[in-house]
């Protein structure tokens, strides 16, 4: 804990926007010495890794790496795709040159291509839209959840001419689709640890605290890493340390989207019930054990819909314990502590 | 008990556990607080009952009320299979 005092605090201060600020020079402090720390003295690497998606979180993540260990120990990996939008690579290319870092761009579209990531995905939409064809653009949005429903998945595709239709997804179709956009993770991570292990450094995980609390990653995809340096920083205060540790005003501005699928897609469409301004609110408030009728009257909604919030998240927390776990042995191998 | 809840919890001992422990699924167990059925589980029920039963599942009838024990889907299945006459 970076000020005890100053946690009581704001445990217990009214719910507001203001309970998430931080102090970005002690948390910018704290997070270096700890990234030395791992990196150099536990993990004994010479220096780290970053793929570089453009978003908030990998920039700041960067940036961070930067400060504790200098430019020439921060290794970018610019890693688009076909699905990938121009901006993001432009905004890694940005963030690249401004840290003045090492960086490689390597299009992994046609590894991608070679182990089928884009056949099964597109043998998966049409079995729901018979009509799609390579040139038509697709996403997923997520249902339910904040509302009561359970959660479920629509497949959105949209024809050249423009014209949109969308369906929910059954199961098989749902998972097929999303195993196949998870090799887009996953070869990146292959292509992280390959330059890992040439250059000897570490692998920077990217998560922001909400991404990491609530399982939104591939497992042995961007869910792999051997430091996560703000998995601990709710996505706000990232943004904040953003703006702290200088980074370009394009990157500051930049909301967030998974730059997974083809159609523009926010992390909230997909994933997260709310905003992720919302969802940093309602996840802190359960953290801090709050009522539901506190949350209602922070957010602006009913005490039943702020009660359904709490439920996503804990729903959320109990469905991707899997994702963080570590292979579980069928007896434990004392010698080495598992 | 009757055929729509044999039906459904033949479903779930064959799907979700594997064959094992029947006596866990009593009519008003909640699958969701049991841990019996997770997420991608509900989406998997939800295909049983339309095949099953040849209707659709509309969005806004992905509810617990209608999908989360033996006795709540028996409900639901009636109700639906009556509208449609």
């Amino acid at each position: 804990m970076l000020d005890n005092e100053r946690e009581k605090r704001v445990a217990a201060a009214k719910l507001t926007s203001g309970v998430l600020d931080i102090d970005p020079v002690a948390v910018t402090d704290h997070v270096c010495r700890r990234l030395v720390e791992i990196v150099v003295k536990e993990q004994h690497r010479r220096g780290v890794v970053v793929a570089i998606s453009g978003g908030i979180d990998s920039s700041v993540c960067a940036a961070l790496s930067v400060r504790a260990l200098g430019p020439g120990r921060v290794f970018g990996l610019l890693l688009p795709e076909k699905d990938s939008s121009s901006a993001s690579e432009d905004l890694g290319r940005l963030l690249a040159e401004h840290l003045k870092i090492e960086y490689l761009k390597q299009d992994i579209a046609p590894t991608l291509e070679a182990i089928g990531c884009y056949r099964w995905r597109d043998e998966a939409i049409k079995t729901v839209f018979p009509d799609y064809q390579k040139d038509w653009k697709n996403k997923i949005v997520i249902g339910g959840g904040v509302d009561g429903r359970f959660n479920y998945f629509k497949l959105v595709v949209q024809a050249p001419d423009g014209a949109r239709h969308e369906k929910r997804l059954d199961h098989k179709q749902y998972l097929q689709i999303v195993a196949a956009t998870n090799y887009k993770q996953r070869i990146r991570k292959t292509i992280e640890y390959f330059h890992a292990d040439r250059l000897h450094y570490s692998v920077v995980g990217t998560p922001n605290r909400l991404e990491y609390d609530q399982g939104f990653f591939v497992k042995n995809g961007d869910g792999s890493a051997d430091v996560k340096p703000i998995a601990h920083l709710y996505k706000t205060q990232v943004y904040a340390m953003a703006r702290h540790l200088g980074l370009p005003d394009a990157i500051c501005k930049s909301k967030p989207t998974t730059d997974t699928y083809s159609l523009p897609q926010g992390q909230d469409e997909f994933y997260f019930a709310l905003p992720y301004e919302k969802m940093d609110l309602s996840l802190w408030a359960h953290n801090h054990a709050r009522s539901a009728e506190e949350l209602a009257n922070c957010l602006g909604v009913s005490s039943e819909q702020a009660a359904f919030i709490y439920r996503d998240i804990e729903t959320k927390r109990r469905t991707t314990a899997f994702l963080h776990a570590k292979p579980v042995l069928v007896e434990a191998v004392s010698e080495l502590g598992g | 008990m009757s055929d729509i809840k044999i039906q459904v919890k033949q479903y779930i001992l064959d799907n979700f556990l594997m064959g094992g422990e029947p006596e866990k699924i009593t009519d008003s167990v909640s699958f969701i607080e049991k841990g019996i059925i997770d997420s991608t589980g509900v989406l998997e029920l939800v295909s049983f009952i339309q095949e099953t039963y040849k209707f659709r599942v509309e969005d806004a009838e992905m509810v617990p009320d209608n999908l989360d024990s033996l006795e709540k889907i028996e409900k639901y299945v009636r109700g639906k299979l009556a509208s449609a006459g």
